[in-house]
């Protein structure tokens, strides 16, 4: 390995001295503060990166918009950030198409604000606000709409991705419809930069719906919550998300309606036919869906956050068994929200009592493996996550998991640590 | 392993009946869909557990025995093609449905189950199972989950892949894994179900297969509108998708394949150079309104003849019109080839024009049957077999046309898969480095490459870890592959 010096003009030499610098307390990813940061500015800038990290041996970790560093353990090792800020080109959109082609870089506002004069979008809504395809790729990132459009794995049609000792590769294409060769848009998704790195995505994109409602019930508890939920997945109202807010005081369940004018009406009418049965409904005011509607971003405060995933006719039970465990421990009312359609719970503490909190977070897990679902850390102090991991439920799968990253990152280069198994 | 010994082995794994060994049998499974590839496997196996499936791959795996999967055998590529000195394992006695989960929208099955049954088991529920390839009444779901098969309607509601929510699967090592999380969303770790539905079961075999479940909407509009020619029929899909309206379904048939399909089932379709099947579904006022603007952007796109469904029998008149349009060619020509390509759904116009004048060149007909809200062609190239050197050049035409496809930026395959007929094209749309890293999924799933060796790409690699003293792979030693 040569020294620093020499690192830094070798960087330089690939991407141009704008484009490296030495790494700041802020580029630290879980703790551990890398070397550099590097910003290369096309796939071939990567590869050649990634090269002289292989020469190197060094431990990279990829950054897009830095909104999600906060998922995953810590790297076991960290030299250099690879950044995408400067891959911010939209390469192609084909609006009688349906489609879009765009580096990683790109800012998911931005690309919707870019496509929104053709009243198209990417279905994919995280909360998260400054988020790049690349990290919303990277980590599986999905908001309320998943409901009715899916998540990226449902969304993405083509990929390039560069691996570890910089070999370019391509799966997909850029129509929707393909099924030549192995998916590796699929295998990319949630893989947390522990695979290689994501250098351009290729999107369907659906048309921009034209009107939307927010119909609201009132729960009083998780069995109404629960059904209120099953109501409207079992209806044929087609509804774009069903979302819960389920504090001490307000129990939301929120169904996002969204039709052509001419249609809104009568979906409206009957998601109040249906919810009435289970409490008091209402159509939100323009108001209230800024605070309690389902695309909105909700404020992070804190400092645990559990994904609770498990099937979404268990509900009630895991809002039952969430709320009972958080009593036990003397822990506060947890702030509960969640895409109640799917199946996705989130648990969010403010506890300074990490003894409680692990013990929650086990026994979530432990409920979960006998009952199906899985419990992660989207967000939690390092202290926690050196008690509990960030991963649960590897499931008999980990083995094949780990041959995968072994084949694809033989020298275990990309993000270290980060994922579950330690991978 | 001795030929004798091996049939025994089985034999004791799945009793007499379980096992298919002599030649005049084993010629049945000869090829899938495909006619033109044909190769007598060296036995037949017929599990009928999840179990038997294991303990037949340890087996191979031990021996070092190749292995095909195969379902219904309707694959259109070659994909479950047998292999010299290989078994072929035939998943069609595994037949069950497992379990039925309404409140979360799912079912479990058997890969042997028929597609149609799944929506047959759940109808009363008011549910049913979305991707409908046109062989849904004979194809498997175990072989639609290896082909990640498409259908009509998969405009709106995805394919395969978007359905399949988890797996059980007999990795090609004979251990047992669990892919997805079924009834749970967003199972940790990389999306291995994602990797495997589509691999042209290249990495091993689901046994038990969960599926997502959807509900029947509440109000479903089917139109068929004849237009002059393709280029009116192709203006009409623009319109309707430039208007942010997503049907069901969107299917065009070019008159060629109208005269097949009038001779074949009389539907009663309308004297016209291109015809459309339109199908809206979903809440009641969002259809009316939506079908509304429909039939008025076919008739802005001088729509010669329109028909509206009156009601579910017409709807399947229509329907059964489209789905006999491959079986019809056999009316019109002795033989055909069935093409799959996708372009952007922009190329439709000059790709049709590209094929009319590619069909001239070659003095061969061609009939067009195509998905068009989702670019998914299905040229049918018609042939006589029995005219010397006619089915070399329908063949050499039908990649002339899936040329014409990459070249307007589109793929190889849209629901076919590439299997064993056009392996020979990978390279046309991937690089060898993009190949390589693909097989490096192959390497950690199967490293010894004996599930449905062959398949997929043009040169397979070796995974370079086989333990013990260095001996040739059986394939390598064969001309098959070369080391990685």
């Amino acid at each position: 390995m040569q020294t620093q010096k020499g690192l830094t003009e070798d960087l330089r030499g690939i991407v141009g001295s704008d484009s490296v610098r030495e790494a700041t307390a802020e580029d630290a990813v879980e703790g551990v503060e890398p070397a550099f940061v590097v910003e290369p500015g096309s796939v071939e800038e990567i590869s050649d990166v990634m090269k002289l990290a292989a020469h190197e041996n060094l431990a990279v970790s990829p950054r897009g918009g830095g909104t999600k560093t906060h998922i995953g353990d810590p790297p076991r090792q960290l030299d250099l950030i690879v950044s995408t800020a400067r891959m911010n080109e939209i390469m192609e959109h084909t609006p009688g198409d349906q489609i879009f082609r765009a580096e990683a870089g790109v800012k998911l506002e931005d690309l919707q604000e870019q496509i929104s004069g053709s009243d198209q979008m990417l279905a994919l809504d995280p909360p998260e606000s400054g988020a790049t395809l690349g990290g919303i790729i990277a980590a599986n990132s999905s908001g309320p709409r998943r409901y009715k459009y899916g998540t990226v794995r449902d969304l993405i049609i083509g990929i390039t991705v560069v691996l570890h000792d910089g070999t370019v590769a391509k799966a997909g294409s850029k129509v929707v419809k393909n099924v030549a060769g192995y998916d590796l848009s699929k295998l990319f998704t949630g893989s947390l930069g522990t695979l290689g790195i994501i250098a351009t995505a290729n999107f369907r994109l659906h048309p921009r719906p034209e009107t939307a409602r927010t119909v609201a019930v009132e729960a009083a508890g998780p069995q109404q919550a629960q059904a209120a939920a099953q109501a409207i997945v079992h209806s044929q109202v087609e509804a774009t998300a069903v979302e819960l807010h389920y504090g001490e005081e307000e129990k939301l369940l929120t169904v996002l309606l969204e039709s052509i004018p001419g249609g809104i009406d009568a979906k409206t009418e009957a998601a109040h036919f249906l919810l009435k049965q289970f409490g008091e409904v209402r159509t939100l005011s323009d108001e209230e869906v800024d605070h309690l509607g389902p695309l909105t971003p909700p404020e992070v405060t804190d400092e645990i956050v559990l994904k609770i995933g498990a099937p979404p006719a268990d509900l009630a039970a895991v809002l039952e068994s969430v709320v009972d465990a958080a009593e036990r421990k003397g822990l506060a009312h947890p702030r509960i929200t969640g895409h109640a359609g799917t199946g996705v719970t989130f648990v969010g503490l403010s506890s300074e009592d990490e003894d409680a909190a692990a013990g929650f977070v086990e026994e979530m897990r432990e409920i979960r493996t006998r009952k199906g679902g899985n419990v992660t850390l989207q967000r939690a102090p390092l202290t926690l996550k050196q008690r509990v991991s960030t991963w649960d439920n590897e499931g008999d799968y980990l083995g094949l998991v780990r041959r995968v990253k072994e084949k694809f990152d033989p020298r275990g280069g990309m993000n270290p640590g980060r994922f579950l198994g330690g991978l | 392993m001795e030929r004798s010994r091996l049939i025994r082995a089985m034999e004791d794994i799945l009793g007499n009946e379980g096992v298919i060994h002599e030649h005049e049998q084993l010629r049945t499974y000869e090829c899938d869909g495909l006619m033109n590839y044909r190769v007598i496997p060296d036995l037949v196996v017929l599990p009928e557990t999840g179990e038997h499936v294991q303990r037949i791959v340890r087996l191979c795996y031990d021996e070092g025995i190749p292995f095909v999967a195969r379902g219904s055998g309707t694959g259109l590529s070659g994909g479950a093609l047998p292999v010299k000195s290989g078994v072929l394992i035939v998943l069609s006695r595994m037949r069950k449905i497992l379990e039925v989960d309404i409140p979360n929208q799912r079912i479990v099955v058997e890969p042997g189950v028929i597609n149609i049954w799944v929506s047959q088991e759940v109808a009363d529920e008011g549910y049913y199972y979305a991707p409908d390839p046109a062989s849904q009444i004979v194809s498997s779901i175990g072989g639609n989950l290896a082909e990640n098969s498409g259908g009509v309607h998969c405009l709106k509601y995805g394919f395969t892949t978007n359905h399949v929510m988890g797996a059980e699967v007999v990795l090609p090592d004979g251990s047992v894994t669990h892919l997805g999380a079924g009834r749970v969303p967003d199972a940790p770790g990389y999306d291995l179900l994602g990797a495997f539905v589509g691999s042209e079961g290249t990495l091993g075999i689901a046994t038990k297969i969960t599926l997502r479940l959807v509900r029947t909407p509440e109000s479903v509009r089917t139109l068929l509108a004849g237009f002059e020619d393709t280029e009116g029929a192709g203006g009409a899909v623009s319109g309707i998708i430039g208007e942010g309206i997503v049907p069901a379904a969107i299917e065009m048939m070019d008159r060629l394949t109208m005269e097949a399909v009038e001779a074949a089932v009389h539907p009663g379709l309308p004297d016209a150079g291109a015809v459309l099947i339109i199908e809206l579904d979903g809440p009641g006022a969002e259809v009316e309104e939506q079908f509304g603007r429909v039939l008025e952007i076919c008739e802005e796109n001088e729509a010669t003849d329109i028909r509206i469904a009156e009601d579910d029998e017409e709807r399947a008149l229509f329907w059964k019109a489209r789905k006999a349009a491959f079986g019809a060619m056999g009316r019109i020509s002795n033989d055909y080839y069935v093409q799959d390509g996708v372009i952007p759904r922009t190329e439709l116009s000059a790709v049709l024009g590209r094929i009319s004048e590619l069909a001239e060149e070659y003095e061969l007909r061609v009939a067009n049957v195509f998905h068009a809200g989702d670019g998914n062609l299905h040229p049918l190239v018609l042939y006589n077999n029995a005219t010397e050197g006619e089915a070399e050049r329908a063949e050499k035409l039908a990649g002339e046309i899936v040329f014409a496809c990459l070249e307007h930026g589109g793929s190889l395959t849209g629901e076919h898969g590439i299997g064993e007929d056009k392996k020979k094209y990978m390279p046309k749309m991937f690089t060898d480095d993009d190949m390589n890293v693909m097989q490096l999924l192959r390497c950690a799933f199967d490293p010894h490459q004996i599930s449905n060796p062959g398949k997929i790409f043009p040169t397979p690699r070796l995974c370079g870890e086989r333990p013990g003293p260095f001996q040739m792979h059986p394939l390598q030693k064969a001309g098959i592959v070369e080391q990685f």
